[in-house]
Formats: C-alpha cells, sequence, structure tokens
C-alpha cells in the first residue's frame, strides 16, 4: 500500500470538489472493500476523500411513496429499518444474508453497488485478470471457475458480482442517485452496470468522479410478499453460489407480478426479465416456475465447473417462487 | 491543501483520549496494537475475514483491520481492554470464561466485543439472516441458539469452541434481559 | 520465616478429575494475555517477507537498490546476502527441517510462495510497502502440481510407521468373499488455519539469541534454530507465553530464522509476522490424499480381506508423509490385510503434521468404506464394527493397552438414540430437508516423549512449577496445575504453572496429542519427589527447595503395547439436494482416551476436533491453480472453515479408561475427535439421500451433481 493523502468531506458538493478529475483519488465509505483491496495492491489510491461523514444516512419516503436511502447508510441500519422491513423484505433479508454483523456496521449502501468482484483472480496481483489489469487474460476461464458466472459473461472475465443487497434492489427496479461536479444525475440499477463484453474493466455507466448520493425504491406492493435466499458454501459469512430475490403478486391462482433477480451468476445483479414475462399472467404452480427459470436460464453459458449454477437456480426460482405462493395462497 | 501522508489525530479509546500522529495507512487495529501497546485486539487475518480485531466504534461492532485509525477521530471506540467495568468482568466475559467459550484464546477478545454487541442489537430488534419473518409486525425473533450462531458467525474460531461461545452468548443474553427486567420493575 | 507447606497432614487429591476453569482464562477474556506479536520492544524493527511468484525456476535478481531508499527502510535480506545456515542435521523429532525454514540459502524456486525477501522498516506500513515495490525477476521454469491417483512417480515412503505392511493372500481373501467393497476416496488440501498468524521477535542479549515465538514447543524450534545458525543450546532461548492456535503448522518456519538473521544484521529487535496470504505456502499443509480401499467379508460381515492404499503430495525439497493407511493397521484385522502409503514428489509448499496427521484422511476413507460395507451386508454399521474388534494388534500382534471401543460405540447408541435406525436411506424429510444419521470409530496413538519438570516448594507456601510446555488452547497450562496439585497433595490455588521458556529445560512438544501426556508424567514425577523431601515442620528455605525430573529412562522401559484413544462418532445431517446445502443437526462423540485431567477442558478440544471433522466434511478445501501453482483465493473467504452457523450443539463425552502404565492415567485427546468425524457426517449423507459421497468436502456443487434419491 503506498502512501496516500486523506480527506474528509462535510458535504456533497466538497466531496465531489476533493475528488476532482483525480483517477487516483477515490471516496472512502465504509472501507470494508476498499481498504481490503488497498492492501493486497489492487487498489493503490493517491487521495483518499472520507465520505462518511456526509448527510447521506437517511431513508426517508420519497414522493412518490417510495423510499428513498442515503448513500452512508449502513447494512445494518438498512435491515433494521421498518419501513424497509414491512415494504420490501426481500432487501432486508438479502442484507443480512451478506458478510458479518460487523461488515454490515460498516459497509455502506454506496459503497455495496460499487464493491469489486471476489474472484481470486482479481484478488491476486501475481495473476493476470482483464478486469484489474486490461488485456492481461483471464485465468479463470480455463483455471478455478466454480463460482464464476453463467450469464451474461464474456470470454474476457467470467466473474461475478458479489452483492446480496443489489439483488434485491435490481428485482425492486432501484434507482442509483449521484453527483458529479457538473450536477446531479440519476441511472436505474438495471443500467448502472455496463455488459461485460471486452472491457469488463468498465464496471458501471457512472460518469468520471460521481459520487453516489443514494439509491430510490419506487413504491412496488408486490414487494410486500418478496424473498430473498441465498445458497453458499458454508451457512454464513460467505459470498453467495447463487441467489433469488423474488417477489410474487398472486390472486386466484394466476401470477399478476412477479420481480426476480439472480446473484453470483453474472457480472452485475441479473433481473430476470424473461422468467417475469413467463410468469406474468400464467398459473402459480411449479410447473411455470420451471418453464420460467428455464427461459431465463436459456442463455445460460457455462463453464466446465459451474454447471451446477443452472440447476441451482432453476430450483432456487421454483422453491422461492412455490414458497411465496403458498403464502399468498394463506 | 498540499498533499499529505499523515495526520495527527485524538483517537477516544475506552474513555481515554489519545492523541498521536498516524500514517494514513494505519488501520485502527495497527494503531491499538502497534502505537497505543493495546493488544487485546487481535489480527487474524487483516482483511475483514475472521472477526479477531472486532471492536465497537460508536457502540456498534467493527472490524478494526479495514477501520483507517485517520477515519476514525471522533468516534467512541471500546477494545476488549474497556468492555469490563473495572474489576468486575463483563457478563459475556464471565460467562465466556465459566463455560469454557475458548481455547487458545486468540479469537476471544474478538468474539466477546462481538457477542456484547449481539446482545444489544438483538435487544434492539434487529432481524438476522435465520429470522424467518423480518417484518416488524412479526416481533423480535427470540434468541435462539440458531439466531445467536448466525449473529456470531463474523467470528471465526479455529479450535472449535463454538459450541460454548453459543451457550455462554445465551447465558449473558438471558442475564442482561433479567437485569432489564429488574431495572422495570 | 514461614512454615513449611506440609504435604501430608491434610492431604488434599481429585484435582485431576474435576471441571478448573483455565487458570489463564482471564488473562484470555479481558485481553491481558499476550501472545508473540503483542510482547512489547523497544526500538523494534519490522519484517515482511517477500514470496516468489513462480512455481518452479530460478531468482535472476532481487531489486534490493530499487527500495533501500525507501522511507523507513533498513535492510533487504536475499539469498545474494543472507547468512548461510546449516541444514544438514536430524532434529529432535527425527527428521531433517524443511527446507522452506532455511531461507535465503539458493535461487532455486520450488514451488509458488517460497521466501525470496525480508524487507525490514521502521513500520510496518513501510516494510509493507517495500515489500510490494521490490522487483524480483525469474527465470520460470515449467511446474508438475498435478496430484492424482495414477501417478507413475509415486513412492512408497516411511514416516513414524512402515510404509507397507502385509500378511495373507489379499487377492484370494478377496475372491473368497461373500461382499467386497473396492471404492476411492479423495481428501483435498487443507490448512491448519489458526487464528494467530506465525510471528517472533529476534534479538539479541547479552550474547544470547532471545526469540519471542508462537510455536508449539520452545525446545524444538531452540534446538532447530541452534543447530541452523551453529550456536550453542544454552545461547539460545525461546519464549512463547501464549499460542493461538498450531495444530501441527508451528515449529520452525521462515518468521523464525528470517527474524534472526535479520536481528543479527540490524542489532536490534525485528519482529516477522506472515500474513494470512503468506501462511498458505510458508507453515505446511495436509496434503491431498487419494486412497483406495477393498474390503472383503463374509456373508455376516466378518473381514477376510483388507486393503488401505494411500497416496499423499510432498514438495520436492522435503518429504513428508501422511500416512491414510496407517489407521487400518489398529482397527481391523483380517487374515489378509495390506496397508501402503505412498507419496509423490511435486512443485508444491511441503506439507506437514496437522492434527490427526494420517488418521484423519485415513479414517474418512476406512470409515466410510465400512459404511458401504454394513449397507452390502446388510448388518448395522455399529454391529459390523463390533463383529470385527480385534483382540490384538492387527499388523503388530501387540496387546491393547485398552481398547474401550465397543464400550464407547454401546454408550453412544443409547445417548444419540441409535436403536431402531431405519438402515434404508433417502427416507426421512422435514420440509426441505432429507436427514440421516452415520456412525463412524476413530482412534488416535496414545504417546509420550521424555521430558524435564522443575518443581519448587516457595517459602511462602506455594509451589511453583517450570515446564518448557506449550500450551496451543489445550488447557495443558491448567491440566499441569492440577496433576502438579494431586501430586504436591495442595489445593490447586498453591500451585503456580510457568510453561514456554526453553530455558526451562527440555520437554516435549505439543503435538501428537502427547503434551499433556508428556509433561503431566514429569511434573509428577518432580512433584511427588518434593513432597517426600518436605518434611514436616521443617521450614522452606527463602530459595525455595526445588526438584527436577526427568522421564527418559522411564518412557524407555514402557511396556510395547498397542497403546491409542478410541472412540465412536454420531452425527445426523439434513441435506437439500435441490440445492446441495448439507447441515449438521447434532453430533455425539463418546471416547475412550485415557484418565480426563479436566473435564472442562477435554471436553472443549473433543468438541473442537469434532468441530474440525464438520469442518473437514464439509467446507475445506484449498485448490491449486495449475496455471500459477498457488493456493487460488488463499484467505479465509477463499478457504472456509466452519463458522459458528454451520456448527450445532456438539456433544462429548467419555467412558472409564485410564492408562495403567502412565503415572496419571493419560492418554491423550488432542486429535482423537476428528478422527471419524467426517466419515460420520458423510456417511449421514448418504443415509440422508442414498448417495456416497466419496470426495471431500461434500460442496453444494459436488451435492447438486449427485442428485437425490429415486424415489
Amino acid at each position: 500500500m503506498r502512501e496516500f493523502d486523506y480527506r474528509r468531506a462535510d458535504d456533497v458538493p466538497g466531496a465531489v470538489a476533493l475528488l476532482g478529475a483525480d483517477p487516483d483519488a477515490r471516496y472512502l465509505g465504509g472501507g470494508t472493500n476498499l481498504v481490503d483491496l488497498m492492501k493486497t495492491g489492487v487498489e493503490r489510491p493517491a487521495r483518499l476523500v472520507d465520505v462518511r461523514g456526509l448527510p447521506l444516512d437517511r431513508i426517508e419516503p420519497a414522493d412518490d411513496g417510495g423510499l428513498r436511502i442515503g448513500a452512508t447508510v449502513t447494512n445494518s441500519d438498512l435491515a433494521a429499518h421498518p419501513e424497509v422491513r414491512r415494504r420490501y423484505p426481500a432487501l432486508a433479508q438479502a442484507v443480512l444474508a451478506g458478510a458479518s454483523g460487523q461488515l454490515r456496521n460498516m459497509a455502506t449502501v454506496g459503497g455495496n453497488l460499487l464493491q469489486r468482484t471476489r474472484c481470486g483472480y482479481f484478488a491476486d496481483v501475481t495473476q493476470p485478470c482483464n478486469k484489474r489489469a486490461p488485456g492481461s487474460g483471464c485465468p479463470a476461464v480455463a483455471g478455478e471457475h466454480r463460482n464464476h458466472a453463467v450469464l451474461g459473461a464474456s470470454d474476457h472475465c467470467v466473474a461475478v458480482h458479489p452483492s446480496d443487497m443489489g439483488v434485491a434492489l435490481t428485482a425492486f427496479d432501484a434507482v442509483v442517485s449521484y453527483e458529479t461536479a457538473d450536477g446531479p444525475g440519476r441511472l436505474p440499477l438495471d443500467g448502472f452496470y455496463l455488459p461485460v463484453g471486452d472491457t469488463p474493466h468498465l464496471e458501471t455507466a457512472l460518469p468520471p468522479g460521481a459520487l453516489v448520493t443514494g439509491v430510490t425504491l419506487p413504491p412496488a406492493p408486490a414487494a410486500a410478499r418478496s424473498r430473498y435466499r441465498k445458497v453458499r458454501e458454508r451457512a454464513s459469512y460467505a459470498f453467495a453460489i447463487g441467489s433469488v430475490a423474488a417477489a410474487l403478486d398472486v390472486r386466484d391462482g394466476v401470477v399478476r407480478e412477479a420481480r426476480l433477480a439472480f446473484g453470483a451468476v453474472a457480472s452485475r445483479p441479473w433481473r430476470a426479465r424473461a422468467a417475469e414475462r413467463v410468469l406474468t399472467g400464467a398459473p402459480a404452480t411449479a410447473e411455470y416456475f420451471a418453464a420460467a427459470a428455464d427461459a431465463e436460464l436459456a442463455a445460460a453459458r457455462p463453464l466446465p465447473d459451474n454447471g451446477y449454477k443452472v440447476t441451482l437456480m432453476r430450483n432456487l426460482v421454483v422453491a422461492v417462487l412455490s414458497g411465496l405462493a403458498e403464502e399468498a395462497a394463506r | 491543501m498540499a498533499p499529505s501522508t499523515s495526520s495527527t489525530v485524538t483517537l477516544d479509546i475506552n474513555g481515554e483520549k489519545h492523541t498521536l500522529s498516524v500514517d494514513h495507512r494505519t488501520t485502527l487495529l495497527d494503531a491499538l496494537r502497534e502505537r497505543l501497546d493495546l493488544t487485546g485486539t487481535k489480527k487474524g487475518c487483516d482483511q475483514g475475514q475472521c472477526g479477531a480485531c472486532t471492536v465497537l466504534v460508536d457502540g456498534r461492532r467493527t472490524v478494526s483491520c479495514l477501520q483507517l485509525a485517520v477515519a476514525a477521530e471522533g468516534r467512541e471506540i471500546t477494545t476488549v481492554e474497556g468492555v469490563a467495568e473495572g474489576g468486575r468482568l463483563h457478563p459475556v466475559q464471565q460467562a465466556f470464561l465459566d463455560l469454557d467459550g475458548f481455547q487458545c484464546g486468540y479469537c476471544t477478545p474478538g468474539q466477546i466485543c462481538s457477542a456484547v454487541a449481539v446482545i444489544e442489537e438483538h435487544a434492539a430488534g434487529w432481524p438476522s439472516a435465520v429470522t424467518d419473518d423480518v417484518r416488524p409486525e412479526a416481533g423480535p425473533p427470540p434468541l435462539t441458539p440458531e439466531e445467536i450462531r448466525e449473529r456470531m458467525s463474523g467470528n471465526l474460531c479455529r479450535c472449535g469452541a463454538y459450541a460454548p461461545i453459543a451457550e455462554a452468548v445465551a447465558r449473558a443474553a438471558a442475564q442482561a434481559r433479567a437485569g432489564a427486567g429488574e431495572a422495570v420493575a | 520465616m514461614t512454615t513449611a507447606p506440609t504435604t501430608g497432614r491434610t492431604p488434599v487429591t481429585g484435582a485431576v478429575g474435576t471441571a478448573h476453569i483455565r487458570v489463564e482464562g482471564r488473562d484470555k477474556v479481558t485481553g491481558a494475555a499476550r501472545y508473540a506479536g503483542d510482547v512489547p520492544f523497544a526500538d523494534l524493527a519490522h519484517g515482511r517477507l517477500v514470496l516468489s511468484t513462480v512455481a518452479r525456476g530460478r531468482i535472476r535478481s532481487v531489486g534490493a537498490s530499487g527500495v533501500l531508499g525507501m522511507p523507513g527502510v533498513l535492510a533487504v535480506l536475499h539469498h545474494g546476502n543472507a547468512p548461510r545456515v546449516d541444514t544438514d542435521y536430524t532434529g529432535i523429532l527425527g527428521v531433517p527441517p524443511d527446507p522452506t525454514a532455511a531461507v535465503f540459502q539458493h535461487d532455486r524456486i520450488p514451488h509458488a510462495g517460497w521466501p525470496v525477501a525480508l524487507v525490514v522498516a521502521e513500520t510496518p506500513e513501510q516494510a509493507r510497502e517495500a515489500a510490494e515495490a521490490l522487483v524480483v525477476t525469474y527465470e520460470r521454469q515449467p511446474h508438475d502440481i498435478a496430484f492424482r491417483a495414477d501417478r507413475p512417480d509415486a513412492y512408497p515412503v516411511d514416516g513414524h510407521m512402515p510404509a507397507a505392511t502385509e500378511k495373507g493372500d489379499l487377492e484370494a481373501g478377496l475372491a473368497a468373499s461373500a461382499h467386497v467393497v473396492d471404492a476411492e476416496y479423495t481428501t483435498p488440501e487443507e490448512h491448519h488455519a489458526m487464528m494467530e498468524p506465525h510471528a517472533a521477535t529476534a534479538r539479541w542479549d547479552g550474547g544470547r539469541l532471545e526469540v519471542v515465538d508462537s510455536n508449539q514447543g520452545t525446545t524444538w524450534v531452540a534446538d532447530e534454530l541452534a543447530r541452523m545458525f551453529s550456536l550453542e543450546p544454552s545461547a539460545v532461548r525461546v519464549r512463547s507465553e501464549h499460542v493461538g492456535g498450531g495444530f501441527g503448522s508451528k515449529g520452525l518456519r521462515a518468521h523464525q530464522v528470517s527474524a534472526v538473521m535479520a536481528a543479527t544484521a540490524l542489532r536490534r529487535p525485528v519482529r516477522v509476522v506472515l500474513t494470512r496470504r503468506q501462511m498458505f505456502s510458508l507453515t505446511g499443509y495436509r496434503s491431498p490424499t487419494t486412497q483406495r480401499i477393498r474390503l472383503g467379508a463374509d456373508a455376516d460381515g466378518r473381514l477376510r480381506a483388507l486393503e488401505h492404499r494411500s497416496l499423499n503430495q510432498t514438495s520436492t525439497v522435503w518429504e513428508f508423509v501422511e500416512p491414510g493407511a496407517g489407521p487400518a493397521r489398529v482397527m481391523y484385522d483380517a487374515d489378509a490385510h495390506r496397508t501402503v502409503n505412498e507419496v509423490v514428489r511435486l512443485d508444491v509448499p511441503s506439507p506437514t503434521w496437522m492434527r490427526a496427521p494420517g488418521e484423519a484422511p485415513g479414517s474418512f476413507a476406512l470409515e466410510a468404506a465400512l459404511d458401504e460395507l454394513a449397507e452390502k451386508c446388510g448388518v448395522d454399521p455399529i454391529e459390523l464394527r463390533l463383529r470385527n474388534e480385534p483382540e490384538r494388534g492387527p499388523v503388530s500382534g501387540l496387546p491393547f493397552a485398552g481398547r474401550n471401543l465397543a464400550a464407547c460405540f454401546r454408550e453412544g447408541a443409547r445417548r444419540f438414540g441409535w436403536a431402531g435406525r431405519d438402515p434404508r436411506p433417502g427416507v426421512r424429510r422435514d420440509g426441505r430437508w432429507l436427514l440421516g444419521t452415520g456412525t463412524a470409530a476413530a482412534s488416535f496413538p496414545a504417546g509420550a516423549l521424555p521430558s524435564t519438570a522443575a518443581v519448587t516448594a516457595e517459602a511462602d507456601g506455594t509451589f511453583t512449577v517450570r515446564i518448557a510446555a506449550a500450551d496451543i488452547g489445550t488447557g495443558a497450562r491448567t491440566a499441569l496445575t492440577l496433576v502438579a496439585a494431586d501430586a504436591l497433595r495442595v489445593a490447586p490455588d498453591r500451585v503456580r504453572v510457568r510453561i514456554g521458556d526453553s530455558d526451562f529445560g527440555p520437554a516435549g512438544l505439543a503435538g501428537g496429542s502427547m503434551g499433556t501426556r508428556s509433561w503431566a508424567w514429569a511434573v509428577t514425577v518432580a512433584a511427588e519427589e518434593l513432597r517426600d523431601r518436605l518434611l514436616p515442620g521443617v521450614a522452606v528455605p527463602p530459595e525455595g527447595v526445588t526438584v527436577r525430573s526427568d522421564t527418559t529412562a522411564a518412557l524407555g522401559a514402557l511396556a510395547q503395547k498397542e497403546r491409542h484413544s478410541f472412540g465412536a462418532q454420531f452425527a445426523e445431517v439434513a441435506v437439500d439436494v435441490t440445492t446441495g446445502e448439507v447441515r449438521v443437526r447434532r453430533m455425539l462423540g463418546i471416547f475412550a482416551a485415557g484418565r480426563i485431567v479436566n473435564p472442562l477442558t477435554a471436553r472443549s478440544q473433543l468438541v473442537g476436533g469434532m468441530t474440525w471433522g464438520i469442518s473437514m466434511a464439509l467446507h475445506e478445501e484449498a485448490v491449486r491453480d495449475h496455471a500459477s501453482g498457488g493456493v487460488h483465493g488463499a484467505d479465509l473467504a477463499g478457504y472456509h472453515i466452519a463458522t459458528h452457523a454451520d456448527v450445532p450443539a456438539i456433544e462429548a463425552d467419555w467412558v472409564d479408561d485410564p492408562d495403567p502404565d502412565d503415572p496419571v492415567g493419560i492418554k491423550g485427546i488432542g486429535e482423537v475427535g476428528i478422527v471419524g468425524a467426517a466419515a460420520a457426517v458423510a456417511n449421514a449423507v448418504w443415509h440422508a439421500t442414498g448417495v456416497r459421497h466419496r470426495d471431500l468436502p461434500i460442496r453444494p456443487d459436488r451435492v447438486l451433481r449427485a442428485g437425490g434419491p429415486r424415489v
């Protein structure tokens, strides 16, 4: 880790100004990912702009009846918030499924969306990695990729996005707000992450120097009956090998509205729109749930050692949707 | 302002203020251990992957290895050395001792700081990943062994003392509830 | 003048066998206990190792000049400037040193993560940055890390036991059997992953080398350092007061040797602490194994033929055998009986002892194979084992110094509720979970190492025990307090035990489940003699009265027997075959492990071993990347050990089993807890799902690929 300048920002414009156009400067939130990456040498910033003290730590009702979540709200506060738990239970569950109590107390909503992949090749600076060192190659394709992507990946990178929170936010059509020197902007989470293609090092559509200021959840009545399920290689404190955020509105045995997003299968939280299309208007039965999963997973391109994820996701979709349908029938 | 790579900070640790100059790269963990001789907080992985370095920052459990010391200014820090009240062990410490909730003892300070916070988080009504119904209407989940284990999972123990640790947390939590009940009565 | 501590008038005994909290427990729960990296030194410099990024080759250049000008940098040690050390010796464990510890002696790179330099600086941050900046260039050569069962270059190796044993005609025995099991089992590379990284501070103090370290035996490490640096044994002092776990890994390693080199060069104290990532290539590990087992039995399950072959990898610089075929030599007899341990040399780091070396992986294969045989024979798995209880050592022919395995199974079956178990797999459900139960047998040798101890009667009526023992979490300090108290016939609070200092005289290490037995023997001998020396009413002089003991001769005269701890493991698991998740719901272990000195800490050790068994069965696996030769994801997020959430309520208990030949009756409990535990879990997974998982760990992807019961 090289030496670096440290500045604490008091307000949003001040933070943006402190970062300026310096490509070697980084915003510091909870630090749970950035400080780790600095220790491993993946990140070598010359300046940190500490944004933890910014007045972005509130969860408030939005004008349209949704929720506005500040970027520096900690994961813990998000998961503990009564409105989140009541109206978007899968979001609370997703947050609680991530990391550990300690890390959730530190990590922020903004940082969660911007966290980097936990691919072992990305984290090891002695290895090639197109995401870390563009053009150096992707050893995962021919190497260890048991927990790598089956959807939306390319030969250049098969890493997965590690967020749990982001999966639920994606299912609920969250919109990211940011600030730049040229003013504020908004990006729907579904378009926030860039396709992998041959530029896996370009991860988000944020303009250079932009500071994420918050996330807005539009009102989503279907989200009140929602669930997040995560499968991992141990019972806790591990990244997902597959996860599902789902919401289901069922009336008279027919799906009125379905929200479905997958985690740990792609370079970003994966909104399963093909599945949603199959579900909408379909009978709420395991058969249709499986057909919906198959519709989404038809695009899967598994590698030799991660094909199990296709089976896993199919089974998870059926299990989670069946559980929600049962609840609805009660 | 010209860039600088170190700062003078005042850290509030266990109720005492310490003013020191820190390299910005110095984590709170290293400041505690290398600069302030508060070595009760342990370095197990230095990457937020084991929980041995857990301390309380503004009352909330935090891994001090990922907390830069310079960014900890102005926050109230409690380490394992500050958990006991005077010579009297905290109920969590006493339960760990009595139930043998440790073997080598290296993860123990982190486990204890974490357990103190787990009991408070649960008392505040926070759900966990094993709470079946997280909606506030469902009420706070009972602190079952399963809830304790999930909430303590950010603290690895390689000796395999998980079983007695979970018992110790349950015992201390029951004492805290009994104490709170008495206070109310 | 104080009155002599009379030991005869009101004899106090019974400390041994009664639960006592750890004597250093208060220090450990308050953070007061100082581990190796916690001990402050004035003028301390910090060393950071730099490891090779290639898996085989030669060092072309070390760009020391490029970092020597960086802030705070004091020195860069490497093969071009480091002092030569002696590695041509056999240490007190009877093996030569692992050359991985003898750093910077040549330019050859035998594996990824080989130590190539030490950067020393004023602060840890400066040392880290300079170590990252140090440019080392290599001549890269092709490496071979392909570990597999059919390696033509595998060869048999004698470790602490012969490589091969054979009696009878195996093929004829198999051919004549009513039921045959022929299966291959694999276990992965596993790491000790103790929570405290290896750490040492070296300094010269009045012509003596002092090393404050974290290790499993100060005698052992001091002896190795003296030999390596060609110093008089009396010129080396190693202290290791508190140790944050060892499990076999904490002996002589690169951190101590490089710290000594740097302290010598700089004439000031130097501390070297390994990073978590460095531990994956510098501190040993349990080799992966491939094991083939062939069992032949009569219709009623009595074994006619048993073959167990085990292969493990070792480095090109050090030969280490993980004797997986060893347990079969103790557990089961057959007229035709063959066991073989083989190794293959690869371009990988040196493996080493890790909690129950041989027994842990070997018992997984053997006890899973027994379960498969029980299924084939239609015999209950416990009954199958009882029918195959040998009278004498199957290979040695020696009598057992107690073999209370059957009692363990009977007591375990009663408490676990084994009676009436439906043997059919895949038929019990709890919601999405399939449920199953499994059992396995456990054994681990009960040995002892020569040790010396000193017990002093102090003038104030207390007693001080000094012994170069190590408490790596076992509770040894507390156990020795109780043993000394009983031998002195005083209350434990009058005894203080000081350990972890090579100046206390030679003592065995904390390893092989031998620590407490070895040290308790020496302490008992010294304490009993001291008690005889102290006369009622006669004052103890101010300097105290000290008696020293040495158990070398007594151990040499010990009768040859099959001396082991035994146990019966039980597990209940839940498996969701649609997601691949496996959860252990409960575990019970009943052990026959000699006299239990401190039930409180003994239970912790046994439960700890069983927890390792869960972790081994379901989680642990270091994956080597074939392109780089290094461990992929070399950290605690990549190498999963069980968390709190993975570990249910675990019960461990024991049957009465004192060793008649030991002065206290001790056998050893450090390792037997893990033995058979992974097999019990795997057998339960079969009972739940109908699928035999012969490759550990039983990961979700493996469960998903295998599918569920065909019902």
